[in-house]
């Protein structure tokens, strides 16, 4: 939020508890430092107004905040006919007495002189209602004062805040209170007083913090540093030592995160080739093309509901799935069910569709890629703390991934379905013969796994672009992750997933991105070697075939 | 024997792959007469593009040799024998490159272009010996042997079989092409190596070098068809193919399996790269795509459109597959994938052994 809307929101409630206020104090002795202000403003110079602006922030009144905030906005009039103040509503235009509240009506703007300010005003002003807020019961908007003040932190600022401190309720308020205090006694010129701030901003993780207690104990080309004292120097090197392992700490914590994050897309990719590769047997190459199909149905639903992006999104997921699914269907009726037992022929023929896949995309959707809008719940981050902060796209997948994994996992565990695609996977001829359609299933097989990659289509069009070549970005990576798991274990995908998405993200700064790709893919090339079934093989007869 | 009797004696034993070599050879020749003995001006003069075209033909057609001998013979589907193939290339591409000298952009008599643009100061380790010609073509044959020495050594020991071996064949292509994506790998990133001038000093735009680098792909085409239909008549031959047809069986016999797939995937990894080297100096270009997996899977479709597990067969497909796509690429350009991937689907489906099997199939039914 900016702090003009902020300061906007402020002004609606201070007013409102202004205007409470006002109709039970009567208008009294303290309206007199208010008013003999108010009456200067209009002809006081920039210089003087800097002091006006002082009284009125010393005065505590709470008028006295709707007329800074006003003066901030440049919506304090003067009102040529009496030169008398004025608080001016831009939207309607109607003038209000800032003393007693009333309604003043409407005066023509070329009778109204605006009260001018400059930027050294701007920034006491807002430091000013800063220390207004302070006072706020909303700790949201106490958190915003205290860090409004401390941008611009001088003596007057800094009592103000260490007169609140003992006040301070919340605790998040505080600690950054605490630690804006500290940072400003470090600049203190007593070695005692510094010495106790350092102590206290042991475990801050404010980058200024950090960056100011290196400053202290860098050792300058001739020896020295900019800190006198030893042993100040030495607690700052301890101080900075502990922050810099909290730092390290939310740092391998947040790409834990991402990793996490990366490896919920592989897991998304791959659960769906988990189910027609392990449970079928079958290697179908358009796995990615599919995915490919569930994020332009994505692109399609949002180009049909414009007005509804944040429910688009949600819509697009079953349409993905029943779009991806129909093509998955088609693809097992109309090639696969001919090439059962032959792998290999399975593999070259899906690769066949994938390029029709591509190519039809490529003539309806022409080659550019297609932006799918992101929308406001899902865009922007979580910032856990100073330190640590993910964004809500990366962190809604994780649970995205998670809940189609269970999902899967029920339909299969505890459905006639799932028990009949179980059954055709482990002893096919049996299940025939126990009265099962073989056919229907694999056909609903084949299809579920493709609607699962339309799903993950979805969650890839918030990732990146959406392009005819979507899919073949991912189909090595998926198949890794199916191979590494163990095929015809959706755990071992899962973990899989996992683990590869995390190994990339720790391995991505030692190394680049793309260094980082191909170790894994080396790690995983051994790793085959090593485990040629995967981390859980299948066990029993299903494992001979 | 008199040469002639061995000659009839090979076709009758062969004669899908005598009526190849005799197409090779006749190939070979008219080609350079149209191209190099009768003058521009005349109507049967073929162009050098024609020429450079063939040429591209005739390399891949030695690839889809290298890919049908272990495929058809011996069941070993690789989705990454581009990477030989590009390895090759590369290696070709090093001595092309360092050949240059300083008639570059940037004249520096020992760094090539892009290391110039890159600010670097010296060759990389992995350049030395490449201004050697002799060194190249060693190179052209140890790298991408080497690589799927080390490969195959652990792929086929832990018994890696089937579409198992060939995803990971696939991630390896993939991650090569990754690395040679990078500028810091020292092959050019994604421009790869071009502009190449001569090669062991006669200029690459001279007909004399071009007629000569074209019957030398012929040579090696032949050759290559040769080598592999010795290999598979051989008895080596006919464990590879025991081993295609019952693995556990084989073994069982006594036989070293993984050590005949071992072998047969490494000179069939050679043959790839020879291919790669005599593509590289004729078209003129090398860059990371060639090792991209779609191109990979390519390759295994002209050996399935033409017929695998018959050498020729694979050759033919090669040749009609690119030249299909020649064609569709200039005429019908979004047509191409249409036609590419409806093959895909209609070979496996309907034509399981191919056009050759399909022939035989066809005769096989008039003979009855």
């Amino acid at each position: 939020m900016t702090w003009k809307s902020r300061a906007a929101r402020l002004i609606q409630i201070i007013t409102l508890t202004s205007s409470l206020l006002v109709s039970w104090s009567a208008l009294g002795a303290q309206d007199q430092p208010l008013s003999a202000v108010l009456q200067q403003l209009p002809v006081a110079s920039f210089a003087e107004k800097q002091d006006l602006v002082h009284r009125l922030a010393q005065s505590g009144d709470p008028r006295a905040r709707s007329v800074l905030a006003a003066l901030l906005e440049g919506n304090l009039v003067a009102r040529g006919a009496d030169n008398h103040i004025y608080l001016l509503n831009p939207a309607d235009g109607r003038l209000r007495d800032p003393i007693s509240s009333e309604d003043a009506g409407v005066a023509a703007p070329e009778q109204l002189v605006k009260i001018g300010i400059n930027n050294q005003l701007r920034k006491t002003l807002r430091v000013a209602l800063a220390q207004f807020d302070l006072a706020s019961p909303d700790s949201a908007i106490r958190l915003g004062a205290v860090k409004e003040m401390l941008r611009a932190p001088d003596a007057a600022v800094l009592a103000a805040l260490r007169d609140r401190v003992p006040q301070e309720t919340d605790a998040s308020v505080r600690a950054l209170m605490k630690s804006g205090l500290a940072l400003a006694d470090l600049d203190s010129e007593d070695a005692q007083k510094r010495l106790v701030a350092i102590e206290a901003l042991s475990g801050s993780l404010n980058p200024d913090v950090f960056n100011r207690l290196k400053e202290m104990v860098e050792v300058r080309p001739d020896g020295s540093s900019a800190e006198p004292d030893a042993t100040v120097r030495a607690a700052a090197l301890r101080t900075l030592r502990s922050i810099e392992n909290a730092r390290t700490f939310y740092s391998s914590l947040q790409t834990l995160l991402f990793g996490f994050s990366q490896g919920s897309i592989l897991v998304l990719a791959a659960i769906g080739l988990a189910i027609t590769f392990g449970v079928m047997g079958v290697i179908n190459m358009a796995h990615g093309e599919l995915m490919m199909v569930g994020a332009y149905a994505t692109y399609v639903v949002q180009q049909l509901m414009p007005d509804y992006l944040g429910a688009s999104i949600l819509v697009a997921i079953p349409v993905a799935f029943v779009v991806s699914g129909a093509v998955g269907v088609a693809i097992e009726r109309g090639i696969v069910r001919f090439l059962y037992g032959r792998p290999l022929e399975t593999l070259l023929a899906t690769f066949g569709v994938s390029l029709l896949l591509q190519q039809a995309v490529r003539d309806i959707f022409t080659a550019n890629n297609r932006s799918v809008v992101t929308p406001q719940w899902l865009s922007g981050s979580l910032e856990i703390n100073e330190a640590l902060a993910i964004t809500y796209n990366h962190l809604y997948i994780i649970f995205f991934t998670f809940a189609v994994f269970f999902l899967l996992l029920l339909v299969l565990r505890h459905t006639r379905f799932g028990l009949e695609v179980r059954a055709v996977a482990q002893n096919r001829a049996m299940a025939k013969a126990m009265g099962i359609r073989t056919e229907w299933i694999d056909a609903l097989t084949f299809g579920m796994g493709s609607g699962i990659a339309g799903m993950a289509g979805v969650a890839l069009s918030q990732l990146t672009n959406v392009g005819p070549n979507l899919g073949q970005s991912y189909i090595v990576d998926s198949f890794m992750v199916v191979v590494f798991g163990g095929v015809g274990n959706l755990w071992g995908t899962q973990l899989g997933g996992n683990a590869l998405g995390v190994v990339n993200k720790v391995l991505e700064p030692f190394s680049g991105a793309v260094l980082a790709k191909i170790f894994v893919l080396i790690f995983l090339i051994l790793f085959i070697q090593r485990r040629p079934r995967g981390l859980f093989p299948q066990k029993g007869r299903a494992a001979e075939g | 024997m008199s040469r002639s009797g061995l000659l009839r004696s090979a076709f009758a034993k062969d004669p899908g792959g005598g009526l190849f070599l005799i197409l090779l050879a006749a190939t070979g020749l008219l080609v350079s007469l149209l191209y190099y003995v009768v003058p521009e001006t005349s109507a049967l003069h073929l162009s050098g593009y024609t020429v450079t075209l063939l040429a591209k033909y005739m390399s891949y057609a030695m690839l889809a040799i290298a890919v049908d001998l272990i495929w058809g013979y011996c069941g070993i589907l690789s989705l990454g024998h581009g990477a030989f193939f590009a390895l090759g290339g590369y290696a070709m591409g090093m001595y092309l490159m360092r050949a240059i000298g300083t008639r570059g952009v940037y004249g520096d008599p020992v760094l090539p272009d892009f290391m110039v643009f890159l600010n670097w100061k010296e060759l990389p380790w992995f350049w030395h010996g490449f201004d050697q010609f002799w060194f190249a073509l060693l190179m052209v044959l140890l790298v991408p042997g080497l690589l799927a020495l080390i490969f195959g050594f652990f792929a086929f020991r832990s018994r890696v079989s089937g579409v198992y071996l060939s995803i990971i064949t696939q991630a390896l292509t993939y991650a090569l092409m990754l690395a040679f994506f990078r500028n810091d790998m020292g092959f050019g990133g994604n421009n790869g190596f071009t502009d190449f001038k001569d090669i062991v000093g006669f200029s690459l735009q001279n007909p004399a070098t071009r007629v000569v680098l074209f019957l030398c792909t012929t040579l090696a085409l032949g050759a290559s068809y040769w080598l592999c239909r010795r290999v598979v008549s051989s008895r080596f031959g006919r464990v590879i193919q025991a081993v295609r047809d019952a693995e556990s069986r084989a073994r069982f016999l006594g036989y070293k399996v993984e050590s005949y797939k071992l072998w047969v995937f490494v000179f069939s990894a050679v043959l790839a790269g020879i291919a790669g080297a005599l593509y590289v100096p004729q078209i003129g270009i090398i860059n990371p795509s060639e090792f991209s997996p779609a191109n990979s899977i390519e390759i295994v479709i002209w050996v399935a459109i033409g017929g695998r597990g018959t050498l020729y067969g694979a050759a033919a497909g090669a040749v009609f597959v690119n030249y299909a796509k020649t064609y569709f690429t200039a005429a019908l350009p979004s047509f191409w994938l249409y036609v590419l991937g409806s093959l895909f689907i209609l070979v496996t489906l309907f034509l399981p052994n191919g056009i050759v099997g399909a022939i035989a199939a066809i005769r096989q039914r008039g003979s009855k």
